[in-house]
């Protein structure tokens, strides 16, 4: 398990960055959900009005005069968003930042499988996107006690859950990638975690689109859904895994044959 | 058992060629130079060798195993040295030996102190804040702590002042006279002279020769050099002629009573006949 403490080691700065910017926008989020409560009633009529923008982000089908409606867009975006980046970075860099920086030279001449360079890799981008979730739930869990609200846990569990896989999902994407990129690509990573975020935004717009909820897994974490069914979309979820597996074997692939530069 | 043995190692990137057909042999124990001009493939070789690219043709043992089916164990008994030591930049200098260790599974601090003590290594720096030299250092250590049966060194004295170089070779000697193998990529043709015992040339990709350094030293073409004269005797097998003054210098391949001859007829106050260096010819397989 050398590499994989090697790979929390160099990753902890970028973890505690994310974490405490993402963990900072949830605590802000919740922390004004008091003080919006008051005029809900008039916010959910000037949603009411605002047609596709509304469907757009789902606020369309659900009621903010409950913590767990707000919850699921807006924080359901702080955490969606911010967390598919975060995962999307850490695998776009996973493999590439070696050979650009040139110390995949360094690692591969010592005696260790390139798979279990990249089962330990992978196992380390896991852990990091479980810490910055656990960090997640936390400071969700402490912001609620203190605005004194008491939601559905079992929905915002189910939010949680959607928002790790949607993350997990984005990560092994990128780390497929990765394993054909000789350099570094974080544009290519955050490119990849927007273009998910818009393609949902876009199925939402027009049915004629709905197709695109199997492509991105913003059509699983979607908030509205997930409240409103109680549960996560299973076509959707189940593509998604897909996505998920084809990403870590396409990377165990490539990586394993490809010249180091 | 010999150290490396290849058979027909060819290498090509897309259409771009690095290596043809170069069978190459390295016995245990020796300490042997691979020589060429940047560009040659001497890197490729040795890259192929240590698995970080795979060969287009051609096979590859060391100590009598594949390079593609025993990676591993055989990375276990090679000690590696870059010609460019890339590190992780944030890490410190005891940080990355010490992840060199443990990706070995050995514990090798005792080495590893006594080769930062003779390298005159800080182990409390950064990577980042070392400089080429000392990059150097910290892939010595790196590539010898573990004590291996085969060090591949790639360009290694570049970067390293003459004393850190004088030091280097006094360690690789150390660890060739207790049975290590060592495999010297260089294009430093005098250093190569004085530490190796057998070398090969490689040169467009192709293995030129490769012998011992006494036979690499054996040719039949002479050195003469003559004073007192303007232009040079005419004779037929003249190469490599240069003109300073009234000193004419150039080889001479050819019947040696011919040669003397023509420099009997010469106007010549001294003149010397000797036997090329090492270097000289190298050059002639870097120039051919």
């Amino acid at each position: 398990m050398t590499i994989f403490r090697h790979e929390l080691h160099q990753g902890r700065n970028m973890l505690l960055i994310w974490s405490g910017i993402i963990a900072l926008m949830l605590g802000a989020c919740i922390g004004i959900y008091p003080e919006l409560g008051k005029d809900m009633g008039d916010i959910s009529a000037m949603f009411a009005d605002m047609g596709g923008f509304s469907a757009a982000f789902g606020m369309d089908r659900i009621n903010f005069g409950e913590f767990v409606g707000f919850f699921g867009v807006e924080c359901g975006n702080v955490l969606g968003l911010g967390g598919a980046f975060f995962a999307a970075l850490l695998g776009i860099s996973a493999l590439a930042k070696e050979e650009k920086e040139h110390t995949a030279e360094f690692l591969l001449s010592h005696p260790v499988s390139r798979s279990n360079v990249a089962a330990q890799k992978l196992m380390a981008m896991a852990a990091q996107i479980l810490l910055l979730n656990v960090i997640s739930v936390a400071v969700t869990a402490l912001s609620v006690l203190a605005i004194g609200e008491s939601p559905d846990t079992k929905t915002l569990a189910l939010l949680f859950v959607a928002y790790l896989i949607l993350q997990l999902e984005t990560m092994a994407i990128c780390f497929g990638i990765s394993a054909f990129l000789s350099s570094n690509g974080p544009g290519i990573g955050l490119g990849i975690a927007a273009l998910f975020y818009f393609l949902n935004i876009i199925a939402n717009l027009t049915k004629n689109a709905s197709f695109l909820k199997y492509i991105t897994p913003f059509g699983y974490t979607e908030g509205a859904d997930i409240i409103a069914n109680g549960s996560i979309d299973v076509k959707y979820l189940s593509v998604g895994l897909v996505f998920t597996l084809a990403g870590v074997l396409a990377a165990f692939y490539r990586y394993g044959r490809k010249d180091i530069g | 058992m010999n150290a490396i043995q290849t058979d027909s190692l060819t290498k090509y990137y897309g259409k771009s060629r690095g290596i043809t057909d170069v069978s190459l042999t390295v016995g245990e124990g020796d300490f042997f130079g691979f020589i060429g001009p940047n560009g040659a493939g001497k890197s490729t070789t040795i890259r192929i060798l240590l698995g970080l690219i795979a060969p287009t043709a051609g096979s590859a043992e060391i100590f009598g195993k594949d390079i593609r089916r025993q990676k591993e164990a055989i990375l276990s008994e090679i000690g590696y040295m870059p010609s460019e030591a890339s590190f992780y930049p944030h890490m410190r200098v005891r940080e990355v030996i010490k992840l060199s260790a443990d990706l070995r599974k050995r514990d090798c601090k005792k080495e590893a102190a006594a080769l930062c003590d003779r390298l005159s290594l800080d182990t409390e720096k950064r990577v980042r804040e070392l400089s080429l030299g000392n990059r150097k250092k910290v892939s010595i250590v790196c590539a010898l702590q573990h004590d291996p049966r085969l060090c591949i060194l790639d360009e290694p004295t570049s970067g390293l002042d003459p004393l850190m170089q004088r030091e280097f070779f006094s360690l690789l000697k150390e660890r060739n006279a207790a049975g290590t193998t060592i495999f010297l990529s260089s294009h430093v043709l005098s250093e190569v002279q004085r530490h190796c015992r057998h070398a090969a040339v490689i040169r467009g990709g192709r293995l030129l020769l490769s012998d011992s350094i006494e036979n690499l030293g054996h040719t039949d073409a002479k050195r003469v050099t003559i004073k007192g004269i303007g232009e040079p005797p005419v004779l037929e097998n003249i190469k490599n002629m240069t003109t300073d003054g009234d000193t004419v210098s150039f080889l001479y391949r050819g019947d040696t009573k011919a040669l003397l001859a023509a420099l009997a007829a010469l106007p010549l106050t001294d003149v010397t006949i000797a036997d090329p260096g090492l270097e000289e010819i190298f050059m002639h397989y870097y120039d051919e």
